[in-house]
């Protein structure tokens, strides 16, 4: 068949757009249906976080990591301050170690329900979004009760965490676990096995093994590709040693290893193994042992650098901090997954339909602050 | 390999390129000459005994006199880190890229190049990433004058 000439039009997608996850845009050249190049154009979020991170002291800077991921803002705090702890040589307190766990596995189940649950969305099952919120709301009284905010918490403070449990919160969690076990069979049902959502996944934005490596993705973004990496269970911090759990990996089961399919299943099993730490950090609870913040008066660490990465919903948040040996840090670096997974867009968009790029934006579960910082 | 045995390693392969090393710092790191960068990184990466596939973390630092690029790398090979530094000169901060060596230092690099000023030589497509592309500055240089303008606009308030 005679090749038919067809002119490239210049689509330009966002920065206003349902499906890109924040202020995000894009700019496709397409043929027809088919995207030639897909070029990201992202900073509209820029706060400066980092500039921020250099002008504030160690201390006044954990509210403004809840910004660098408002969707997780607590795994932001944790990796933070787990960051500053390392380096000014500061030890938490036992009870603190599993409120943060807590509160961070909660936090991780709330932000892969709306990942999972706009994803479908995107692609066009609009009912499985409001389920999906209803149990996101639900994480968030929790995390109301325990710390007063529903969305930036500045709960996880340097050297422990700001408020103790409340009386019958431990509680409140397991009745959550104990229902949400039940409803992530019912979500399954919903969506997962849907024909029609599994068509438009599977095969989709492909990212082989060694490609996820060589563009730094990280996460269930990286397990999707077949990589068992898993920050909590290979370079454990806080309390994760003691806890038992399973890192869900994508094994190409509607398609290919590595597939929007393998990105989005991912996502529901970890949901599944949260709820499993969850329950072993309420058993193993150290009730005995009141403290829940180490007494820390203004942190000026030695000079030194120190690099923490940490498991965040979002692959791997780390931070590069550096200190002079004042009060304030001399340099803040925050390594995101999100911006990591960004840049691989501009090479897996290529080829793909339009409606792709929109499935593919959503699979990789992209924040834009994160990216933006 | 530990972080003492892989420096000997680049220390050995590389006498020349090799400026310091710390093995106090809670990240041991190495300093490297700009020009050795391209034959440091794709040795690390490439050799079997190194093996690092994974760029972790690229970091740009205003040191004061120099401009400094952090490379942190990782291997899920042999599950080892290591750290390696480069140092540019202010007044001309140029380093080769290591964009053809991992991908993902693609916009590592871009970002770095928009907040720090450091000019990458050899990278594919160099331009601002977070900042319009009319910015003036690079505004994590510790030295950055706060803009009062911006595109002919002021943005100072004045307060009675």
């Amino acid at each position: 068949m005679a090749e038919i000439k067809t002119e490239e039009m210049v689509l330009n997608m966002g920065p206003h757009h349902p499906s890109t996850h924040g202020v995000l845009r894009f700019i496709l050249k397409t043929d027809g249906e088919i995207v030639h190049e897909c070029l990201p154009d992202v900073g509209y979020l820029h706060r400066s976080i980092e500039k921020i991170g250099e002008l504030m002291t160690f201390q006044g800077f954990v509210p403004y990591t809840d910004r660098v991921d408002y969707v997780a803002s607590m795994n932001s705090n944790l990796a933070y301050c787990t960051a500053v702890e390392k380096l000014a040589g500061i030890e938490v307190p036992r009870r603190a170690e599993f409120l943060r766990i807590l509160v961070c596995e909660l936090n991780r189940i709330s932000s892969h329900l709306i990942a999972v649950g706009a994803l479908a969305m995107d692609v066009g099952a609009v009912t499985p979004f409001p389920y999906a919120l209803r149990e996101r709301e639900r994480i968030n009284d929790l995390l109301e009760e325990v710390c007063g905010a529903r969305l930036t918490y500045n709960y996880i403070w340097i050297g422990g965490v700001s408020f103790d449990a409340t009386p019958g919160w431990l509680d409140k969690i397991l009745h959550f676990v104990e229902t949400f076990e039940n409803i992530i069979p019912e979500f399954n049902r919903l969506i997962s096995g849907n024909k029609i959502f599994v068509e438009r996944l599977r095969d989709v934005a492909i990212v082989p093994r060694e490609m996820a490596i060589d563009y730094s993705l990280s996460g269930p973004n990286l397990r999707a590709s077949g990589v068992d990496w898993d920050l909590r269970r290979d370079e454990p911090y806080s309390i994760y040693p003691e806890l038992e759990f399973d890192v869900p990996l994508g094994h190409g089961e509607c398609g290919t290893v590595g597939d929007s399919y393998d990105r989005f299943i991912v996502r529901v099993r970890e949901m599944e193994q949260s709820c499993r730490i969850l329950r072993q950090c309420i058993a193993k609870f150290p009730h005995d042992q009141p403290d829940f913040r180490a007494k820390v008066k203004t942190v000026k660490p030695p000079p030194g650098e120190v690099f923490v990465r940490t498991e965040a919903p979002r692959g791997e948040q780390g931070y590069y901090l550096i200190s002079d040996g004042t009060a304030k840090a001399s340099r803040v670096r925050i390594r995101t997954g999100s911006f990591t997974a960004m840049a691989i867009i501009e090479e897996i968009a290529v080829g793909c339909m339009i409606a792709d790029v929109i499935a593919i934006i959503a699979s990789l579960d992209v924040v834009a602050p994160e990216i933006d910082r | 390999m530990t972080p003492e045995e892989i420096h000997s390693l680049l220390a050995e392969t590389f006498p020349d390129d090799v400026l310091a090393w710390d093995p106090s710092a809670k990240d041991p790191f190495v300093v490297i000459r700009p020009d050795g960068t391209p034959g440091v990184m794709r040795f690390l990466k490439e050799d079997p005994r190194t093996a690092f596939d994974f760029l972790d973390n690229l970091s740009g630092v205003d040191l004061g006199e120099r401009l400094c690029v952090v490379y942190h790398l990782f291997s899920f090979a042999h599950r080892h880190r290591f750290v390696v530094k480069v140092e540019a000169r202010r007044d001309d901060p140029r380093v080769p890229t290591a964009a053809l060596i991992w991908r993902g230092a693609r916009w590592f690099e871009r970002e770095a190049y928009d907040l720090i000023g450091i000019q990458f030589v050899g990278h594919p497509d160099l331009r601002r990433i977070m900042l319009p592309d009319d910015w003036e500055g690079h505004p994590l240089r510790k030295d950055y004058v706060y803009p009062t303008h911006y595109a002919g606009i002021d943005n100072r308030r004045e307060y009675d």
